[in-house]
């Protein structure tokens, strides 16, 4: 199977989206409002725009950061009058503030009109006792009895610690009969890593050892054939696999952290020729939405407006033909080219021990970069202007205390990468960049 | 016209000065730098003997044209006094200032004081009293604030505009002491200033003392025409110098500093602007105990020890405490994503020996020209330099790397200094200078606690620091090739180790390399 057949099948699945068991918000998909999904087994009417709440704004509070709930409100108002009712969160997100929030946002309506995921994410502490204590805070701290949805948080980078965090504990048993008490709908797992452990949890699914309702996997136009093969795996081969396993797929870094949503200028200019009233990130949208077992697409909507942009993607949602997801093939290729950081910004790393804004400082090389504002050698023509545009920014991303150079390579970030960046590598890469800026050596 | 023209040149002088010692972005100095060499004091102290006879043969021809153009701390005090002439004009009857005797007696006692002062090699005194020096440390900690403020502000609009014009500057207390003894000479000032014109110029000013032995025999002189002068005053009762003398018709020349308001001033044509070398200069004599001005000497010396206390050590916690959620559960079970790591501020090292920059020869040369003017304080880009807080250099600079090290492509200081006291190096000539030497406190390296680190080692711009395996272990630790430190800092900068680094510069007392 290609991926040319899924299309032809996608406009059927969205034809099909009928039969509805769970009240979203009776759908306006007919005058070009949300895009819904089925889900097979259970009938669940998903919107396939999913808010991911990992990147709402913070803002500084008493010497530390807190959500600001009022933005939170506004936003998750905005989104369920807009036909999104899938949300997206975990106990670890945003400084552990992430879930309290989505919890106050969605008190006022009532618990049948969304969709609630979230994740046991016992990464610090694996025993059982506070494996269970983190799923009953949860339950907590989102007000709730039940979860839709509920994921083992970020395996497949190694089998230690996924026996050590699921396996040897017992926890994976727990879940299980959670799922069969009714407090669980949905079991599934969000995947980052190798080959070997996604075939592995298949092959548990395969065996009977347990069902995955459903699995989330990151999937975009770069990472579906053009994936770092020693750090993850292709989304072609994840999709296929799930496909004929018939379970419904919940995509998350669709945009790659927004790296999608600002593409270096040339393959910008490209998109606007094709589709110039269109967003960039729309194409990235565009592209998940094009697979028909895809349930649900996460973004993590951090302002009104890529919220509203968003939502315009998936109003009367035209999925992508075969010209087009070659199109995005070839940029795909391209974006290769970029010394860009295959970071999402997801916070994972954070706090770094000594103090360093890892996600700080590559979300501002990769911009830099994506933008052009980044001089390749000292005897480039607009040398000193790029030079001092990238110096300037620098300092204005962060204080100078939480730079690269303060990176010591302590190897604390590493085990908590899902993209299994090499940080202390990069860091020193692009602190090394950064000195022959200055001493002018480039 | 020669008023207007003494106007024009020292309001561009001034306004040159003092944007140099605003500036934190490394370029006026290139075009204006000249402007704080041929200061009188830098110059005796990088004895520049073209300047020096320049000045001296100058004001012989001419008088203390200086003081009225050259001399920021004198323009200055022009404006200040311009402004109270005006509000004292509609009160007073238009009689502001009005003869008075010289008062030899302060005059050369300080003046005495401060030669004294450059010989045995107090400089905290020199700058004290050197109009320069106070014009200098004035800017640097008073306006200097107000113009990066100014800046941080245009900086926060352009980033909203993603233009890269302006960027931000940190503003930070750099020594306690040198900011309340520019505060209050401020004051002082402006108060001498505003009741009597320019007092300070003529009792305390030692440069205007020593230019005031030339300018008596000036060639070039204001000459009172005894045939038209009607007596009227008005020149005396408009002078700031208070050196007319109309009762006799005489002018002390030791104290004109040649502004030319007499001249304008007098309707009848009666002042000159001319050749005099054949009339006597009629210097008046006599002591005086009228002594405002003594008192505000005295004031002055009380300001010395007014501020001796710690510079810069506090520890305020900064960065992000993780927030406190409402959670049950005990904060180390759950593993949450972001936020930053509390930091320490850096703490200043105890250093047996100042750190002061590349280009100065060695501690005790370096602190014998510098005369405090706090122009390199005021550029240093890496927050490196600041006036030190001891009793023995106050308010000279030394070097310290808490807020950044002093960087291999940077040689401001060495372009600006007008005194020699950081003599004028390259970038390559820099790597030849060692002002100190690096140190390694394994007590509080992390490497001994169990964590790998390098970050000494990695930063070290001259290769100065191997990182060797720690007996009996896998981890390694620093060492320091002595040879090979140029005393940069980086290393005592980044040491990840706070509020005190485990890695520390000391200087040394020579400091180029053999």
């Amino acid at each position: 199977m290609d991926r040319r057949e899924f299309i032809k099948i996608s406009g059927v699945a969205a034809i099909g989206a009928a039969t509805k068991t769970k009240p979203g918000k009776d759908s306006e998909s007919a005058k070009g409002g949300m895009e819904y999904r089925i889900n097979p087994t259970n009938g669940d009417k998903v919107s396939l725009l999913g808010y991911g709440c990992m990147r709402w704004p913070m803002i500084d509070k008493d010497g530390g950061q807190v959500i600001d709930q009022e933005a939170v409100n506004e936003l998750v108002d905005y989104a369920m009058a807009h036909g999104i009712n899938y949300f997206d969160t975990s106990p670890a997100y945003l400084q552990g503030q992430s879930e309290k929030a989505a919890g106050i946002a969605l008190a006022k309506y009532p618990r049948s009109s969304y969709f609630l995921a979230t994740k046991l994410s016992n990464f610090r502490i694996s025993d059982k006792e506070a494996s269970i204590a983190l799923y009953r805070d949860s339950l907590k701290q989102l007000n709730t009895d039940y979860f839709d949805y509920y994921l083992l948080h970020n395996i497949g980078r190694n089998m230690e610690s996924f026996k050590a965090r699921y396996i040897d504990n017992g926890i994976l048993d727990f879940v299980k009969a959670e799922r069969e008490a009714g407090h669980i709908r949905n079991l599934g797992f969000s995947f980052h890593g190798i080959k070997e452990m996604f075939d592995h949890f298949l092959q548990m699914h395969d065996s009977g050892e347990v069902h995955w309702d459903f699995c989330q996997i990151q999937m975009n136009y770069k990472d579906w054939t053009h994936a770092d093969p020693s750090r993850n795996v292709n989304a072609d081969y994840l999709y296929e696999e799930l496909d004929k396993r018939e379970i419904p797929i919940v995509i998350m870094e669709p945009l790659l952290g927004g790296r999608l949503a600002s593409v270096p200028d040339g393959i910008a200019k490209q998109m606007k020729e094709r589709e110039p009233d269109r967003s960039v990130a729309s194409w990235a949208f565009r592209f998940c939405g094009s697979y028909p077992r895809v349930l649900c697409i996460l973004s993590g909507m951090s302002a009104m407006d890529p919220l509203l942009d968003n939502l315009e993607t998936f109003s009367d949602f035209k999925p992508l033909n075969e010209e087009e997801l070659d199109f995005l093939e070839r940029m795909a290729k391209w974006m290769e080219e970029y010394p860009l950081v295959n970071c999402n910004y997801c916070n994972y790393c954070m706090p770094c021990p000594w103090g360093v804004d890892i996600p700080g400082i590559l979300r501002h090389y990769n911009e830099s970069v994506a933008t052009g504002l980044y001089p390749q050698t000292a005897a480039q023509k607009d040398y000193k202007k790029l030079k001092r545009a990238f110096l300037v920014s620098y300092d204005r991303a962060m204080e100078s205390i939480r730079q690269a150079d303060h990176c010591i390579g302590c190897k604390e970030c590493l085990q908590h990468c899902p993209q299994s960046i090499n940080i202390p590598d990069e860091l020193q890469r692009i602190n090394h960049y950064v000195e022959r800026l200055k001493q002018d050596t480039l | 016209m020669l008023k207007k023209i003494r106007i024009v040149l020292g309001v561009l002088f001034f306004a040159g000065i003092t944007l140099m010692l605003l500036d934190f972005t490394g370029t006026l100095h290139l075009w204006l730098g000249w402007m704080a060499k041929i200061q009188l004091l830098p110059a005796i102290m990088a004895l520049n003997v073209a300047v020096i006879a320049a000045l001296i043969i100058f004001t012989l021809l001419f008088g203390r044209i200086y003081c009225s153009v050259i001399c920021p701390l004198g323009v200055f005090q022009d404006g200040v006094a311009h402004l109270s002439v005006k509000s004292k004009r509609r009160r007073k009857n238009n009689k502001p200032y009005g003869w008075s005797k010289e008062k030899k007696w302060l005059r050369y006692i300080v003046w005495v004081i401060f030669v004294a002062a450059i010989i045995i090699g107090v400089q905290a005194l020199v700058a004290l009293l050197a109009p320069y020096s106070a014009w200098g440390r004035i800017v640097q900690n008073l306006f200097q604030p107000i113009y990066i403020w100014v800046n941080n502000l245009l900086a926060a609009i352009a980033e909203r505009a993603n233009s890269y014009a302006f960027y931000n500057r940190e503003v930070w207390m750099r020594s306690l002491p040198t900011f309340i003894i520019a505060a209050v000479t401020l004051v002082a000032i402006v108060i001498l200033a505003w009741r009597g014109g320019r007092t300070y110029c003529n009792t305390i000013c030692p440069v205007g003392t020593t230019l005031s032995f030339f300018s008596r025999f000036a060639m070039f002189r204001p000459v009172i025409d005894t045939e038209k002068c009607i007596n009227c005053k008005i020149c005396e009762h408009h002078c700031k110098a208070s050196c007319i003398n109309i009762d006799e018709h005489k002018i002390d020349y030791s104290r004109c500093v040649d502004c030319f308001n007499c001249l304008e001033d007098c309707k009848m044509g009666a002042m000159k602007y001319r050749f005099a070398w054949k009339r006597d200069s009629s210097a008046s004599l006599g002591m005086t105990d009228d002594s405002s001005a003594g008192k505000a000497a005295e004031g002055k010396a009380g300001q010395t020890t007014s501020g001796g206390s710690k510079n810069g050590r506090r520890a305020f916690l900064t960065g992000a405490a993780l927030a406190a959620g409402s959670i049950a559960l005990k904060a180390q079970e759950k593993k949450t994503d972001g936020g930053f790591a509390m930091l320490l501020d850096k703490q200043v090292p105890e250093r047996e020996v100042p750190l002061t920059p590349p280009g100065s020869k060695s501690v005790k040369d370096f602190y014998k020209r510098c005369t405090a003017c706090q122009l390199c304080v005021a550029e240093c880009p890496n927050n490196v330099l600041r006036p030190s807080a001891s009793l023995e250099h106050l308010m000279q600079p030394e070097m310290s790397f808490e807020k950044g090290w002093c960087r291999p492509e940077c040689t401001r200081c060495s372009e600006l200094c007008p005194t020699g006291a950081i003599g004028r190096i390259t970038r390559e000539q820099k790597t030849r200078y060692q002002v100190g030497l690096a140190s390694v406190n394994r007590e509080l390296c992390v490497a001994e606690k169990g964590t790998e680190c390098g970050n000494c080692a990695r930063h070290c711009p001259a290769g100065a620091i191997e990182m060797v395996p720690i007996e009996g272990g896998e981890l390694k630790h620093p060492v320091v090739n002595e040879a090979l430190c140029t005393s940069c800092g980086a290393c005592e900068n980044l040491c990840p180790v706070r509020p005190l680094s485990a890695i520390t510069v000391n200087g040394r007392h020579n400091h180029i390399k053999e």
